[in-house]
């Protein structure tokens, strides 16, 4: 096995979060959880961006994974977490396989947009449909553990640690595999790739499906850390927006580094809501523009020039 | 010449791309162990045959066998796995990568099988491996360098080198000495093909210089306007009044004359 560095920090460092958890207020912890959990999306995001590919419809699959979570329960009654995890992954994997066959013939700009155009088709389709919610979504019932239903909000916040940690471990292994090597290969020069011999829509294709899963696991996270869902914040291209703006403030540098840009977001994000409830979008972009200009490598070049390039 | 069955058998190839003709009636026997320099000006068809030979183009007519197997349909990357590579006019490289990761991205294709693929991409076996490449095509010491900031000649070097590693019996090379100086030239060839002569490697090379020409071929096919205009020894060819008028006289006023 090939488990690095890399892998080490983000297993120690989540499960000290984990620990952590049990002593810090509910209102941090809930600002950790949605970080969390949306960061799996971003690491989906990440994982594409390593090839140069960008997705503004990732929330195409967030969208899928909270929404099994949410049609599981109130049409079956599911509330394990772990099936709950299960069914957003399965319905994900196999619907980005699905689609993976068209969009791995594409690159840049029609790669980006025909994700977003398959996000907002997901979007109508929601809001038009009264089975599925329409415009108010569903809220969801509180999960539950192998039978155990514990009370507070910590059970599901370990899980979502746990859930991340591993995702974080496998999404390094890939990156560091021949396959997720070929990641920048690709990027840098398709036509070499193919002529030694190696299938470039395979690779790809190998990619977008692992990405989808990461965004549907992330969905499946969120719906249960606000136990509800709801197509505006879920499914919408303002939600995919958000995670192409996390993936640029977080930078592609580590598999960490969504983790990080994901809770800065949330903090951001709530902290300029509160200083200025009608302009806090001006805060969010101001800090965009200035993480492009300034700071392409986003948050992380910054922690890597204060620890020192190691990993 | 057509002692033993052919390893490359081109027969009746053609390409047009819209009015242009790139290729007319080509055929081509090909033994193996063969080395042929392919000349011709510029325009005259000699790329657009590489591309249609590796799979990158597809040819409007003709047949194209490999050792018996017809190679038309098949993407580049199954014409590599077939057992014919090729390096590219504009060296094909990882431009942001060092020259290292260049030769392992390759290494690491080239042993791939399946699951293969999960493995660890920095393994000690690579490396070592990669060690070697780097020594016989003497680029060692750029190492570490980005490939998109090498000189012309190393980066040729590199594209090569990347084309040799999946082991191929056929390498087709569009202009290796192409932007090179004359001085650097030999060298290069030296380097490139010592190995390929060992391995007994059959080798075709597109090539504007005739003293290359005549010190590294067995045998010369000269392309003019799409179509094949002389296919001889290099003393004949040289020697030939079509290559002369167009080939030698025509592009390469500054190439010496047949010898
Ligand atoms: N992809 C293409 N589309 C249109 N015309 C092409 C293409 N590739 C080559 N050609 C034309 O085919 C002819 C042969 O080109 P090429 O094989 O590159 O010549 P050479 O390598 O001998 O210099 C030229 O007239 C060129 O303009
Ligand atoms: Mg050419």
């Amino acid at each position: 096995m090939f488990f690095d560095r890399t892998s080490s920090i983000v297993v120690i460092a989540l499960f000290a979060c984990a620990v952590a958890g049990y002593f810090i207020p509910d209102w941090i912890m809930n600002q950790l959880m949605f970080g969390f959990a949306r960061a799996l999306a971003v690491l989906g995001l990440l994982v594409l961006w390593r090839t140069g590919l960008i997705s503004f419809g990732h929330a195409f699959y967030f969208g899928l994974g909270a929404y099994t979570v949410a049609l599981l329960d109130i049409n079956l009654g599911v509330s394990d977490v772990f099936l709950r995890l299960v069914g957003a992954v399965l319905v994900s994997g196999v619907i980005g396989w699905i689609v993976g066959f068209v969009l791995r013939n594409y690159r840049d700009i029609f790669f980006a947009m025909l994700s977003l155009a398959l996000s907002m088709v997901l979007y109508g389709i929601i809001v038009k449909t009264e089975a599925l919610g329409s415009t108010d979504g569903f809220s969801i019932s509180a999960p539950t553990f192998f039978g155990f239903a514990p009370d507070g909000k910590y059970p599901l916040f370990v899980f979502i640690c746990v859930v991340c940690a591993i995702c974080a471990v496998a999404v390094q292994m890939y990156l560091n595999s021949t396959l997720g090597w070929m990641t920048t290969a690709i990027r840098d020069n398709e036509v070499r790739v193919e002529y030694l011999g190696l299938s470039v829509a395979n690779a790809v294709h190998v990619k977008y499906v692992l990405s989808a899963v990461l965004a549907g696991a992330a969905g499946c996270l969120m719906a249960m850390a606000l136990g509800q869902v709801d197509p505006d914040s879920m499914v919408n291209w303002t939600a995919s927006g958000e995670l192409v703006f996390i993936t640029i403030l977080s930078g592609p540098g580590s598999v960490i580094a969504p983790f990080i840009g994901s809770v800065v977001f949330e903090l951001l994000r709530t902290y300029a809501f509160e200083w200025a409830p009608h302009a806090w979008q001006l805060i969010v972009g101001g800090t965009l523009l200035t993480i492009i200009l300034f700071l392409p490598g986003g948050v992380w070049s910054v922690i890597e020039k204060v620890v020192g390039k190691k990993s | 010449m057509t002692d033993s069955s052919p390893i490359l058998k081109v027969e009746g190839l053609e390409k047009t791309f819209g009015a242009v003709v790139a290729a007319s009636n080509i055929n081509i026997d090909v033994q193996p162990g063969e080395i042929i320099g392919i000349i011709g000006a510029n325009g005259a068809g000699k790329t657009t045959f590489v591309n249609m030979v590796t799979g990158y183009l597809t040819p409007s007519a003709g047949s194209i066998q490999f050792e018996g197997r017809e190679m038309i349909g098949l993407p580049p990357r199954k014409v590599t796995q077939a057992g014919i590579s090729r390096s590219f006019q504009v060296s094909q490289v990882f431009s942001t990568m060092t020259v290292e990761e260049n030769i392992l991205t390759a290494l690491a294709i080239a042993s791939n099988t399946g699951l293969g693929a999960l493995r660890q991409m920095m393994r000690p076996e690579l490396v070592s491996k990669c060690n070697d490449v780097l020594e016989r095509y003497q680029i060692a010491q750029h190492r570490d360098h980005t490939a998109g900031t090498l000189s012309q000649g190393v980066r040729k070097l590199l594209d090569i080198a990347m084309a040799v590693i999946s082991k191929p019996r056929i390498l087709l090379l569009d202009e290796p000495t192409s932007g090179i100086s004359v001085e650097e030239k030999f060298d290069l060839m030296d380097i490139v093909m010592t190995p390929l002569r060992e391995d007994n490697v059959t080798v075709l090379f597109i090539e504007h210089d005739m003293e290359i020409v005549e010190r590294y071929v067995s045998r010369v096919i000269a392309f003019y306007q799409g179509e094949i205009i002389c296919d001889e020894s290099p003393t004949e060819a040289l020697a030939d009044p079509k290559v002369q008028e167009y080939v030698i006289g025509t592009s390469h006023p500054h190439a010496k004359k047949g010898a």
